[in-house]
């Protein structure tokens, strides 16, 4: 059974190797689970899951593997065993506690036992059964004047319960990036060269100059390594980018943020580029894209945002501009491909999803662009095509 | 089910624990692995090493990672400035290398007589190269100074505390290696617990109020620093020494700055219209 959790693990795309599996196994066999399945679900964490990204897909997994195995005998004793413990009642106030007398302690013990004994099912909400927010007088978080919280703060839950609440849903990598999450992907946009003031002592220098002068010593210093990445955001303010606009705006302050960068330039488009950008999201003030391509040099790492998603006149007709009292010389695909040709490293990222990326105009631009999706894994693989180094 | 021999770590009086970060702690000195520690800022991961170190009596060794540390720094580090100007002006004696070899913090822990516990201060500053340079150092427990041909090897091997900020992803090779823990925001019945190591006569009823609101606020998504325990365990103090009741704390939020440390945050809640000022009772 442990094996198939072992799978099931692989299965849920979590990259567990085998030596942290025998990591695990040598845990177990020093009897570190104690036989209890809640310990053995934050042992098998702890050694096998290396990233908290992952926590959702193991609690899912392990609810897989684990189903099967609910309220085990253990479990039920403790609880019982709680009931007889009357030091752990010190903590009622003396309302909860007179209320407490009018209840024949053994009755509800044999009460419990047949209703756990009942119920199969997990449960939550009802007036009978053993669960949680309701208002039956068991279980937790409940309403039940007279009632019997089932399990103290955390520890006590059953581990596949812990499993089922997917506390940890929020940190997974394939949902769409927070801020910080974007900062981290772009930090790999860099570029070290050694500039500035010469701070640094350049160890090998200074011992050739030493030997030279007869053993004299002279200090040599160097400058220090310094980020010269260089980056230009593009991003589509077009109507049809409305529901992505804070993951957009997300992006542009992660990278607005990033200081790392000798330069950061952006600007914004409507649905595709044309003779012009725009350098405010209004898109009152505006330069020459062509004067944008002479200003800046190729070395620039390109980031280009939007859905590629328009009518296929707007992207390959002269003229097709969405804006009637705009119209375009040059077909829009025509501007791309220039900036492809200007740029020596360009990625578009799309906030579709995969799905649709076999649209008309979104395959075009597919082949002037490489593509990614706007969500962590995506920006990751496009920064890494964009520091790829080009021939 | 009583505790086994290597439940050695259980916290300490000034540091709760939660059962899955003590398992964590004991596995990881077990299996002699490192304990890779990482969560949000203030959850309390650097003061996770300084207790283990307290509740183990073991010495402490700290080193503190900056985006220029390399590998060897924690090794050792050999003195050639120092030699040569020895060199030079004929002080003491050259020829021995020896003198010029200095031991990091991973070098004197290896070189330690007793078990000592080692934190490796925010990893994830380094260059991403970083942890793949430290792989064999921390798996073999040894290491070659080249300098003097001489192989340090670690007398005990010491109990590594790795924290990081998650600022870089570690390479998989190194993760592998590692223990893992992510110390998630406590909840509140244990965050009670913890405020009430560091504020032990606190009035039942402020520091419910404060919980709640202290809980609200980081509910709040327009925050770009949400306020951490530290930020709490501060801002209590600040009510308790400026007497803030539990009923003023209801309707106003005073001293929000020692819990929002970004301006912009602070504007957010203004602009929520809450009231900074209350009256001194």
């Amino acid at each position: 059974m442990f094996l198939d959790f072992f799978y099931t693990l692989r299965h849920h795309k979590i990259p567990v190797a085998l030596t942290e599996w025998r990591l695990l196994m040598q845990a177990l066999s020093l009897g570190f689970a104690h036989s209890s399945l809640e310990r053995f679900y934050t042992l098998a964490r702890s050694l096998l899951v290396k990233d908290v990204s992952y926590y959702d897909a193991y609690d899912l997994a392990f609810k897989e593997a684990f189903q099967g195995i609910r309220t085990p005998a253990e479990i039920v004793e403790e609880i019982l065993a709680w009931l007889q413990e009357p030091e752990t009642l010190e903590h009622l106030t003396p309302e909860q506690l007179a209320l407490l007398e009018q209840l024949d302690l053994e009755a509800l013990r044999e009460l419990f036992a047949q209703r756990l004994r009942e119920q199969r099912e997990r449960h939550d909400r009802g007036n009978r059964m053993l669960g949680t927010g309701g208002t039956a007088p068991f279980g937790r978080n409940g309403q039940h004047p007279k009632g019997i919280r089932v399990s103290g703060a955390g520890g006590q839950r059953s581990a596949v319960q812990v499993a089922t609440e997917r506390q940890y849903e929020n940190y997974r990598r394939d949902r769409t990036l927070d801020i910080r999450q974007m900062q981290v992907a772009l930090k790999q946009l860099r570029n070290l060269k050694r500039l500035g003031m010469e701070e640094e002592l350049d160890l090998d220098a200074t011992i050739d100059q030493t030997c030279r002068n007869g053993g004299e010593i002279e200090l040599i210093f160097c400058p220090p390594r310094k980020n010269n990445a260089k980056v230009l955001l593009l991003m589509d303010a077009g109507g049809s980018m409305m529901p992505y606009t804070t993951l957009v705006e997300g992006l542009f302050s992660a990278a607005h943020q990033a200081t790392h960068f000798k330069d950061f330039q952006y600007y914004y488009f409507h649905n595709c580029i044309y003779e012009q950008l725009y350098t405010d999201i209004r898109m009152n003030a505006r330069v020459s894209t062509t004067s944008l391509l002479h200003q800046l040099d190729a070395d620039y790492k390109v980031i280009l945002v939007g859905d590629a998603y328009m009518a296929p006149e707007e992207l390959v007709n002269t003229g097709g501009a969405l804006y009637y009292y705009h119209h375009n010389e040059t077909p829009g695909l025509t501007w791309l491909r220039r900036i492809q040709e200007h740029f020596r490293s360009c990625i578009w990222l799309n906030p579709l999803p995969e799905w649709q990326w076999n649209r008309t105009t979104i395959h075009l631009v597919r082949q002037v662009f490489p593509m990614y999706a706007l969500t962590l894994d995506g920006l990751d693989q496009g920064i890494k095509q964009l520091v790829r180094r080009v021939g | 089910m009583q505790a086994s021999s290597f439940e050695q770590f259980t916290g300490t009086e000034q540091y709760i624990v939660s059962p899955a970060l003590r398992d964590a702690v004991n596995v990881a000195i077990a299996l002699q692995r490192p304990l890779l520690v990482k969560g949000e800022p203030g959850t309390g991961k650097t003061l996770l090493a300084h207790n283990i170190a307290r509740a183990l009596s073991k010495p402490l060794l700290v080193w503190h990672i900056k985006s220029t540390t390399k590998a060897r720094d924690g090794l050792y580090i050999y003195d050639t400035v120092q030699r040569l100007n020895d060199a030079r002006f004929g002080d003491g004696d050259v020829s021995d290398i020896q003198r010029y070899i200095r031991f990091g913090s991973l070098g004197q822990a290896f070189t330690a007589p007793t078990q000592v516990v080692l934190l490796i201060d925010e990893i994830d500053k380094a260059d991403i190269e970083f942890p793949n340079d430290l792989l064999n150092e921390l798996d073999e427990m040894n290491f070659h100074i080249l300098e003097t041909d001489e192989h340090v090897v670690a007398q005990r091997r010491p109990i590594v505390i790795i924290t990081s900020n998650a600022e870089k992803e570690l390479p998989d090779a190194f993760l592998r290696r590692c223990v893992f823990h992510y110390i998630a925001f406590p909840e509140r019945d244990l965050m009670a617990e913890i405020v009430h190591v560091h504020h032990p006569r606190l009035a039942t009823d402020l520091l419910e109020q404060a919980l709640e609101r202290f809980y609200a606020l980081r509910q709040v998504d327009a925050l770009r620093k949400k306020p951490s325990t530290s930020e709490l365990i501060d801002w209590l103090q600040a009510l308790v020494v400026g007497g803030v009741s539990a009923e003023q704390l209801a309707a106003t939020l005073p001293f929000l700055g020692v819990l929002l440390k970004k301006e912009s945050d602070v504007d957010v809640m203004l602009k929520k219209g809450v009231n900074l000022t209350y009256a001194r009772a």
